[in-house]
């Protein structure tokens, strides 16, 4: 074991995890983040924090994570590199360490022209390859990455995202195999729509042997309505929705289709389950997170399994 | 070369507003190359000045030059027995020469008319695209020519981003994805394996970020 | 073919729309006229191939100039006809006149006098009026 993380030890264990995630809110208001990480105590192994997705300026991840320790429950840091240089990062590392936050998702962040703030400057000190390696560095040796020992080490279990949709495709799994080489011991996928495409990226994995050597969690949305599937088929980067699925909901009456996507969203993580390398699942109900308990509870994941 | 655009002609009438004899200086370095600063685009915004303030009413005398460049001090001499019959200098040459404008001649105000963007190149006529962003440590060997730190809206040293779609950048759908590009060239070098390696994190040093910077060759100083 | 056009036109020559410079369009409003038009040859039919598509997308540009610095780029206009169109010529001549009659004279010429007015003003300096 690497951290004190709950999700380290579940995935240890060998059990097929469940992590999932909350969005802060646009404002001071901590309640927000208390409510909607309640909602998921007892259904997931850690939860996420978003870090200021999409650009869009929100509660930070940080802040978020300690209000969720507060309370109990297994918080993931997520952090990206747009906002922030190398000082910042390890200050952060260290801080989120100190307050009992045992996950780190390293990420280089969407670009700020999605947000509400375009005009600012973008950092991008160092990409999220490097943010892998400075948390090994600081965990694993003990030094800063100008040299220096720190005194206190932060143990964190350090995870990435991996989207097997973007293009090119072929370079995916290599990307994947580069973070594997950095450090990285669980990953996050972008959300799974296209399940054949996804299963060719898994079969890539396979044959470089990175299944063995890193804990991959499959990210599954449950679609609310055709306006959201259009939507992220069209305005979101990297996603791939097959028009089957935009049929498939469009083909039951509207006051039905939100339940078609839950419905949708449990048979992909009962496939899931059954992929060699696929060792849990990351359940991301965009604004929708009190449904997470249910598609949980429907895929047969609850109750949550209890450390040995 | 060093590419900029001429700046909308209210914020350069904005700037003169109170002048009335003007000296407009171009420059027959990178900014003709560009059609942004050489004497034909003085020729251009002298008319379009003139037009503009003579529909206000407000006499403008304009004395046109164009230097060789506004970067050497040698070539900036050549105005010194002009420079004092004038109110102010419009200089539409890049950043760097109406700087050198202001720090030669010390009691004349110097204002900018073109907007300097970036180090580039002519894709084709008309249209100019970024290239380099002066870092310092050029790493261009590693990637096979293309640039991470500029044509990769996140500056990644070991992209691509999960944003990238069809070859085009999650920024713009005009703007190609500057990995795709990369791996697209170790395809045809014939070198995928180099995408495999990990380019380690960037000394910013001798880039803007490590502050102002200077090259001194003391083989060459006089 | 012996028609007559509006005497108020001044025609300048040249071997191809082509040539047009944004310069040229602007001069020629700094030097008091009310109005421009380019009269280029057909699209497609051009001799030098693309000269006269080259002098759309200056007069375009140059329309932009003249909307920003006040005088109004609907005074600047391209045509397009075949040299063999004299009838068309004549027909472009006279729209070209009335369109320009009903904007009136170019918004710079009211304030030369103001100009001159400035100048008088102005003792022992010589101020050369652009």
């Amino acid at each position: 074991m690497t951290s004190d993380s709950h999700l380290e030890k579940m995935l240890e264990q060998g059990e097929f995890a469940v992590t999932s995630e909350c969005g802060p809110p646009r404002g001071a208001d901590a309640e927000v983040i208390k409510k909607k990480g309640a909602l998921l105590k007892g259904t997931v192994d850690a939860i996420n924090v978003t870090d200021n997705q999409t650009s869009v300026v929100r509660m930070s991840s940080f802040s978020s994570c300690v209000l969720l320790t507060q309370i109990g429950l297994e918080a993931t840091l997520q952090m990206v590199t747009r906002d922030r240089n190398r000082i910042a990062i390890q200050s952060d590392i260290l801080g989120a360490a100190a307050l009992g936050i045992n996950n780190i998702l390293c990420l280089s962040g969407d670009h700020q022209k999605f947000g509400d703030h375009s005009t600012a400057k973008n950092v991008y000190d160092i990409d999220s390859i490097h943010l892998i390696q400075t948390v090994k560095h600081m965990r694993d040796e003990g030094k800063f990455l100008g040299g220096e020992e720190l005194k206190g080490i932060p143990k964190l279990f350090i995870g990435a995202a991996a989207n097997p949709f973007a293009d090119p495709f072929e370079s995916r799994v290599v990307r994947l195999a580069k973070k594997v080489a950095a450090g990285v011991q669980f990953i996050q996928t972008q959300c799974i729509f296209n399940l054949e495409r996804f299963a060719q990226w898994m079969e890539q994995v396979r044959d470089r042997g990175l299944h063995e050597k890193v804990h991959i969690l499959g990210g599954v949305t449950p679609m609310k309505s055709v306006g959201m599937a259009n939507y992220m088929k069209n305005m979101v980067p990297g996603m791939d929705v097959p028009d089957a699925l935009i049929a498939r909901i469009k083909g039951v009456e509207k006051d039905k289709r939100a339940e078609e996507g839950v419905k949708i969203a449990v048979e992909t993580i009962q496939q899931l389950k059954e992929m060699e390398g696929v060792h849990g699942v990351h359940i991301m109900a965009i604004e929708w997170e009190e449904m997470v308990p249910r598609i949980a509870e429907e895929a047969g994941l609850l109750p949550r399994p209890q450390i040995a | 070369m060093v590419i900029g655009e001429g700046k909308p002609i209210k914020e350069i009438l904005a700037m003169i507003e109170d002048r009335s004899k003007i000296l407009l200086a171009g420059c027959r370095g990178c900014v003709t190359v560009c059609c942004a600063g050489g004497e034909k685009e003085v020729g251009i915004l002298s008319s379009a000045i003139s037009l503009a303030r003579q529909n206000q009413g407000k006499a403008l005398e304009i004395k046109e030059v164009t230097l060789e460049r506004q970067c050497d001090p040698e070539y900036l001499e050549e105005i010194r027995s002009i420079v004092d019959d004038y109110e102010a200098i419009l200089s539409i040459a890049c950043g760097a020469g109406v700087q050198f404008l202001a720090e030669t001649y010390r009691t004349t105000p110097i204002y900018p008319g073109i907007n300097t963007n970036f180090i580039g190149v002519t894709q084709e006529q008309g249209v100019w695209t970024e290239r380099c962003q002066s870092c310092g440590d050029c790493k261009l060997h590693l990637t096979g020519g293309i640039c991470p730190i500029t044509r990769c809206a996140k500056s990644l040293l070991n992209g691509p981003c999960g944003g990238s779609s069809t070859g085009k950048c999650e920024v713009d759908p005009e703007t190609d994805c500057g990995w795709q590009m990369i791996y697209d060239r170790f395809k045809e070098l014939g070198c995928l394996e180099q995408l495999e390696v990990i380019i380690p994190i960037t000394d910013w040093t001798t880039s803007r970020d490590g502050g102002p910077r200077k090259i001194v060759r003391e083989d060459l100083k006089l | 073919m012996r028609l007559s056009y509006p005497t108020s036109i001044k025609i300048v020559k040249l071997p191809c729309t082509g040539k047009i410079d944004v310069l040229y369009l602007l001069k020629a409003f700094q030097s008091g006229a009310d109005g421009v038009y380019v009269a280029g040859c057909m699209e497609g039919d051009c001799h030098y191939l693309t000269g006269n598509l080259r002098a759309k997308k200056r007069v375009e540009y140059t329309q932009k100039i003249l909307d920003e610095v006040g005088v109004g780029g609907e005074r600047l206009a391209m045509y397009n006809m075949s040299a063999a169109q004299g009838a068309r010529f004549v027909e472009v001549a006279q729209e070209m006149t009335e369109k320009i009659k009903e904007l009136g004279p170019s918004p710079i010429k009211k304030q030369k006098s103001e100009i001159s007015k400035q100048e008088s003003e102005v003792k022992g300096q010589k101020t050369e009026v652009v």
